[in-house]
């Protein structure tokens, strides 16, 4: 069956060439090695065995190519590689390496397409190979969806397997020995007679080996470093105030920039009055530039209020001006013209429903700002012959793109380096931050020019979180839920967020069903129906994109089914459930919470599941109506990623996404007037503080066959879990975020 | 304007007096530490001390500064770290750091205060510093591992 299988993949993938349209093309770049951008740049006597590992006299360095925003994905990045390349993680640096197409992003393309990540069938598989084609030629180096790991998993241990086998090769010809007689350990290679030949040592000669491709990966039970607790590399900088970001840039005679830009997002500023501004201290120009107008100064704070000081006439948006509007025109898209996708349709929904439902019911999501603690900033250098940009972000490709449009210089001699980021829930998936600091930068050719966001310009021109509504219904019979009809409406992120780069995004967009479509239920007549709402304010990716809000949506209307059927929340969820990962994160929760003991008058344990991005994850919220309003009790998750990788840094982003998904559904939203974005700081948009913050216990399991990421899995689930145990507590239903314009919490 | 900050005399005669502390540390001193979030006092990323006292760099103009400031990297060295912050790494709160200069700045005066800290004290102390990761548990853990261990050194 396994050879049948691979033969047929491969079959299939050379014959897809005349079906796919632009894969044909894609094709033949996907059959022709990247040239390895590292060879560039090296020094005299170093060697690159690889596109992630480099090695040189003085120092290894370990290339990690996806952004670290707070996942630890250089930490996890790093041990991939040093697990085969037999290196401690305290005798390696890391280097987040220049933007090149050989860092392309494979996993992201495989949860685009329309399978089921529980699916596993040849089909699937297949389809998902397919799809990395015209990624490989598109050459993304994202970070997002969950996918460094994944996508990290196989290539880095591939890398540093090779680096270590290579460099095994170079011994074994200057020391005229078997590489087979060799061994390796913290960062050398070790003769038969136990003399230790340091990588560095062999890093010239390296480069003059053929370089060994085949190799075996270790299996996990070898395994030093990975599946082990591990520390953070950046931990210590990160508690001593000694980790810089990219709003700490500091270049010789670097000026500082502040900004103001039309609130409508999009819209140009039709007329200024600069006056004050220009006789404030320190300022030394004032630019216009698309959208706004900018302020150079000789530091960030006078630069900002300069920009306060100026009076800007700006241009309508070119969105609905009010809320009511945005509400609208979602609930004027359910119908058969702006239908983007039916994947789901089992049993005959409509037959069922023609008696009527037991339920039926609208849920609301609002927009919703990334908000990441350090705002935007990016530097910028720019001189005729050469830009440098120093800026936290996900998509240096992207950036490189658009700076050649701006500027018109070739990707040559465009320079991104990539700092750390503060915090980014995707919003350092844009790249207008650095737009605007090229143009200011070009302003004065050979002056670095620090372009800082106020708090305030960050989220009003923040691309906020999608805006989405659903409507359900369903049916119950003999205490089982039987019919469940759920449509939602929403505007595409991908094409909002794909038009900014000027990509195409053909087809349905995945997103809008996300979260709903996939679920592994068995329910009789079950249908999940997406449409597509138009473009209203530009939105983008946050933290688990659509199962943000459609994880809240598919699981508050099965847990009113269920409630309807008069069933129990956890042992109707796990009658319907069909996959067994699913099954045992909800029989984990159950068991952690001691579901079904009794409570305190007043209290509440809510459940809820979700699979995204591959991930099944359970909840349990318990909460306690107070005097003082609802207060968070506990919460117990349990997830399952196949293999985790670092059980603490797993156990932190579980806790992470769970705060993140609460904190937001509780107290937070984005709403426009006038066209602009209401809330532009965090006593608008407080999310969760510590006060606030319960016990959370989590529960990480590794039955499922493919290694998964967790840094979204965990939110989607979480405002159901709570909406639920509110339900639980009190009897009202929550079917709007955020939920304090309905509650009030402690 | 005279300004004590980690030990060493600054002279900052040419700074407007209402010039928030903050960005005089951040971009005259090239102190960084102390982070901009908010500018409102919403956020507490860039809390630091002065006379040994935790407030809100962003809400305090560099005329007004009472005493010594100290900052986070006052406070203790990656090689010689101060048992809060040898608390915060063995805990690993950290996600993406940007609020945790803040957050210990916070905990180191809360501990000054309150050796042995209670849940709602650490509530009432700690609840102005927000963190976007959600490193709240793991705040909670190292608060009270560094107030053990900061007893029993006594």
């Amino acid at each position: 069956m396994g050879r049948v299988k691979t033969i047929a993949r491969r079959s299939f993938l050379i014959g897809s060439v005349a079906i796919a349209g632009g894969v044909a093309f894609g094709l033949w770049r996907y059959k022709t090695p990247y040239a390895n951008p590292l060879l560039a740049d090296l020094p005299e006597g170093a060697a690159a065995l690889t596109p992630y590992v480099r090695i040189t006299s003085d120092a290894i360095t370990l290339i990690t190519p996806r952004a670290d925003k707070g996942q630890g994905a250089v930490s996890v990045q790093a041990a991939l590689i040093a697990e085969e390349l037999d290196v401690s993680l305290d005798q390696i640096e890391t280097d987040f390496g220049p933007p090149s197409p050989a860092y392309y992003n494979t996993a992201l393309a495989g949860d685009a397409v329309p399978f089921r990540a529980t699916n596993d069938s040849w089909l699937a598989e297949t389809v998902r190979d397919l799809a990395d084609a015209p990624m490989k030629f598109l050459g993304m180096q994202i970070t997002g969806g969950s996918t460094t790991v994944p996508d990290g998993y196989d290539k880095l241990r591939h890398a540093g397997a090779v680096a270590r086998e290579t460099l095994k090769a170079t011994a074994a010809r200057l020391h005229g020995v078997e590489r087979s007689a060799l061994s390796t350990e913290t960062g050398a290679v070790i003769l038969p007679d136990g003399t230790r030949l340091s990588y560095q040592s062999l890093a010239s000669e390296a480069a003059q080996t053929d370089p060994v491709t085949d190799v075996t990966l270790r299996d996990p039970s070898e395994w030093r470093l990975l599946g082990k607790p591990m520390q953070r590399i950046d931990i210590v900088a990160k508690s001593t105030g000694t980790q810089g970001y990219g709003i700490d840039i500091d270049q010789p005679e670097m000026l500082h920039a502040a900004i103001r830009l039309n609130p409508g997002q999009g819209a140009a500023l039709a007329s200024y009055d600069a006056t004050e501004a220009r006789t404030m201290r320190g300022v030394q120009k004032i630019v216009e530039i698309p959208g706004g107008v900018a302020v150079i100064a000789d530091n960030t704070w006078r630069a900002i209020r300069a920009a306060e000081a100026i009076t800007c006439d700006w241009a309508a948006a070119p969105y609905p001006a009010d809320m009511a509007d945005h509400w609208q025109a979602l609930s004027d898209s359910f119908t058969r013209d702006a239908q983007d996708s039916q994947f789901r349709d089992e049993g005959d929904v409509e037959a069922a429903l023609a008696g009527g439902a037991e339920i039926e019911v609208e849920y609301r999501a609002p927009y919703l700002a990334h908000a990441p603690l350090e705002p935007l900033s990016a530097t910028v250098r720019y001189t005729p012959e050469r830009i440098d940009i120093w800026t936290g972000t996900q998509v240096p490709r992207f950036i490189e793109t658009n700076v050649a449009r701006i500027t018109g210089l070739d990707r040559d001699r465009i320079h991104v380096h990539a700092e750390m980021i503060g915090g980014s829930f995707g919003h350092r998936l844009e790249d207008d931050v650095v737009r605007h600091a090229t143009h200011i930068a070009m302003e004065m050719p050979g002056r670095p020019i620090k372009l800082t966001y106020s708090r305030e310009e960050d989220m009003a021109h923040d691309f906020p979180r999608q805006i989405a509504m659903a409507r359900g219904r369903g049916r119950v019979e003999n205490g089982r839920v039987t019919a469940y009809d759920l449509g939602i409406a929403m505007p595409s992120v991908l094409s909002s967020q794909m038009g900014r780069q000027n990509i195409p995004a053909p087809g349905p967009d995945l997103q809008i069903v996300a979260g709903a479509w996939d679920q592994p239920f068995a329910i009789p007549d079950y249908r999940v129906t997406g449409y597509r709402a138009p473009e209203l304010a530009p939105i983008s990716s946050w933290r688990s994109v659509g199962a943000s809000s459609n994880g809240f949506f598919h699981d508050c209307l099965l847990d009113e089914l269920i409630h309807a059927a008069g069933a129990d929340p956890l042992e109707e969820r796990l009658r319907l459930c069909t996959h067994a990962p699913s099954r045992a994160v909800l029989e984990a929760v159950g068991e952690m919470s001691n579901w079904g003991s009794a409570m305190d008058p007043g209290a509440g344990r809510g459940v809820a599941y979700c699979l995204s991005f591959g991930v099944p994850c359970a909840q349990v919220v318990e909460v306690s109506d107070t005097e003082d309003g609802i207060r968070l009790d506990k919460v117990y998750v349990a997830a399952d990623v196949g293999r985790i990788i670092d059980p603490v840094n797993f156990d932190g982003l579980v806790k992470g996404g769970v705060i993140f998904g609460l904190g937001h559904a509780m107290n937070c939203q984005v709403t426009y007037a006038d066209g602009a974005a209401e809330q532009r700081n965090f006593d608008q948009y407080p999310g969760m503080r510590l006060y606030q913050c319960p016990e959370i216990e989590v529960r990480g399991l590794e039955t499922a066959d493919k290694i998964r990421g967790i840094g979204e899995p965990p939110v989607p689930p979480a405002p159901a879990a709570l909406a639920n145990a509110i339900f639980a507590a009190t009897g009202t239903r929550l079917r709007e975020m955020p939920f304090d314009r309905h509650v009030t919490f402690a | 304007m005279q300004l004590s900050v980690n030990g060493a005399d600054h002279s900052l005669d040419d700074l407007e007096p209402e010039m928030p502390l903050l960005w005089a540390l951040r971009d005259v001193l090239g102190i960084k530490g102390p982070k901009y979030g908010c500018g409102i006092a919403q956020c507490g990323a860039c809390t630091l001390h002065i006379d040994g006292q935790a407030v809100r760099s962003c809400q305090v103009a560099v005329g007004d500064v009472w005493g010594p400031v100290t900052t986070i990297e006052g406070l203790g060295t990656p090689d010689a770290p101060h048992p809060i912050q040898a608390a915060w790494i063995d805990a690993q709160v950290a996600q993406c750091g940007y609020c945790q200069s803040g957050q210990i700045m916070q905990a180191a005066s809360l501990l000054t205060e309150t050796p042995d800290p209670t849940d709602e004290d650490i509530d009432d102390a700690m609840s102005g510093n927000l963190c976007r990761c959600g490193t709240y548990p793991r705040i909670r853990a190292a608060i009270k591992a560094a107030a053990k261990s900061m007893n029993e050194g006594a």
